[in-house]
């Protein structure tokens, strides 16, 4: 009965318009399964079984992976009640746990950041350990490492949204990094060498960290900017770097063995 | 064509309209099928040798880049307002008479100073403690400055002598303003144990 159900919706013109291989009975079909399909075809269409023994790997990466999936399905719920706005952003964290069905929502965030975090530098840890950074996986590694600031950079971004005094001076002080910017930043090595006429070119009123906060302290346009670096920029330069690290993996010969 | 080598076979630029390249001494191209059709001779072919098509490639690739570039220029522009709505860093506060011999006015301390008359001299002491960055309390019984966080104390003048804050609190840039009132200037600032406060700027004649 369940079977005649399967072969008839297996030859309905519906499916058969999605999924172009027969059922996955054959070696063939199941490359098909991974190659044809665009999520999948990301991953390795074989791999070695002591490649993926979870002693070796730890599934780090797949845990930060999955992790990010958690943070990016909590953000976008998030987002339907927080307005990054400095009259309203902490009243719309505190009613996002006391005025919302499940106000557990936030601290799912909160707790999937914090787990990300760790989940990435275990991650390094073990391709360090492993020498799986080793060629032909160099060029990945360094996307990884790339990876990894991003995802410090949204830990960072995010910091800032509840928008209560921890935000406000953790963001002051972490951004007071960006004035020592070299030339850029105004209180930075070779700031002072551009001046015209006795006049600071580079001030506080123009510096990179100006352009970071938009403005010279953390104020209602900082706010707005490290809501739009946290829920749009870094995500998207996140994603598009994923997507090549994953298939880097599968061109580099798949998760590395042990030696 | 007598074989003409391949660095300098002519290449038609611009090419006509449609994009029918003629195959050597075959079809017409649509501009002599016009040319034709209204009786005239048709418009000789502009000839383009490889090298000058070249050139005009690296002209072109060289424009978009450059436009790209600009492009790029104007993004970082856009990241710096032009208008800033924060608080104003100058501002002014009263005559400089209205400041008595050896008082601490507080009514700008939400601006971050205190004005004090002190030492003979009318100087803005900033509110932020040199500790750790608390805000602290202006004792007129104990003439003191007191930091509730963890005990800072300093003299009237911003100088610390009791608890774990390393130097004197700073001082903001005064003058007299237009208008008679002392006007402070947060922009600048100066640190006594540096020795950068005897300058006029940091302190005006009470």
């Amino acid at each position: 009965m369940i079977k005649q159900a399967g072969d008839w919706l297996r030859g309905t013109q519906v499916w058969k318009s999605i999924f172009r291989h027969g059922p996955p009975t054959t070696a063939r079909n199941r490359t098909m399964v991974m190659l044809s399909n665009v999520f999948l075809h990301l991953h390795p269409v074989r791999a070695r079984a002591s490649g993926i023994r979870l002693s070796f790997t730890w599934c780090m990466g797949g845990l930060t992976f999955f992790l990010f999936l958690v943070e990016a399905v909590t953000g976008i719920l998030l987002m339907f009640y927080y307005r990054p706005v400095a009259a309203s952003a902490y009243m719309d964290i505190m009613a996002l746990r006391e005025d919302v069905p499940l106000g557990i929502m936030r601290e799912i965030h909160r707790w999937g950041a914090h787990a990300m975090v760790i989940t990435v530098w275990l991650h390094m840890f073990r391709v360090f350990m492993t020498g799986s950074y080793k060629p032909p996986r160099e060029f990945n590694w360094g996307i990884g490492v790339v990876l990894l600031v991003l995802t410090l950079l949204l830990s960072f971004t995010g910091y800032l949204l509840p928008w209560d005094q921890l935000a406000v001076w953790a963001i002051t002080v972490g951004t007071n990094m960006a004035r020592a910017h070299p030339v850029v930043g105004y209180e930075g090595p070779g700031a002072n060498l551009l001046q015209v006429n006795g006049i600071a070119l580079v001030h506080s009123g123009d510096d990179i960290r100006y352009a970071l906060l938009g403005g010279r302290f953390v104020g209602e346009a900082t706010l707005l900017r490290f809501y739009v670096l946290h829920c749009i920029a870094v995500p998207v330069m996140a994603m598009v770097l994923m997507a090549v690290h994953f298939w880097r993996v599968r061109k580099d010969g798949g998760i590395s063995g042990p030696l | 064509m007598a074989d003409p080598t391949v660095k300098d076979r002519p290449v038609q630029w611009p090419s006509p309209w449609p994009y029918d390249f003629p195959v050597e001494g075959t079809a017409a191209s649509a501009p002599d099928k016009v040319a034709r059709v209204a009786g005239v001779e048709p418009a000789p072919p502009v000839q383009m040798t490889r090298r000058s098509a070249f050139g005009a490639a690296f002209l072109g690739w060289g424009a978009f880049l450059t436009a790209v570039g600009v492009g790029k220029l104007g993004l970082v522009r856009f990241l710096f307002p032009n208008v800033s709505f924060e608080e104003p860093q100058e501002f002014p506060t009263a005559p400089p008479e209205s400041f008595s011999r050896d008082t601490v006015d507080e009514t700008w301390k939400k601006n971050g100073v205190w004005i004090a008359n002190v030492e003979g001299s009318i100087i803005a002491i900033s509110t932020v403690c040199t500790h750790l960055g608390c805000t602290p309390n202006w004792l007129p019984s104990e003439s003191k400055f007191k930091c509730p966080c963890h005990g800072s104390g300093y003299y009237m003048n911003g100088v610390n002598f009791e608890g774990p804050t390393p130097r004197p609190l700073e001082r903001f840039r005064v003058y007299i303003g237009d208008d008679g009132k002392l006007w402070v200037d947060k922009n600048m600032k100066c640190q006594v144990e540096q020795g950068t406060c005897g300058d006029r700027k940091f302190g005006i004649p009470a």
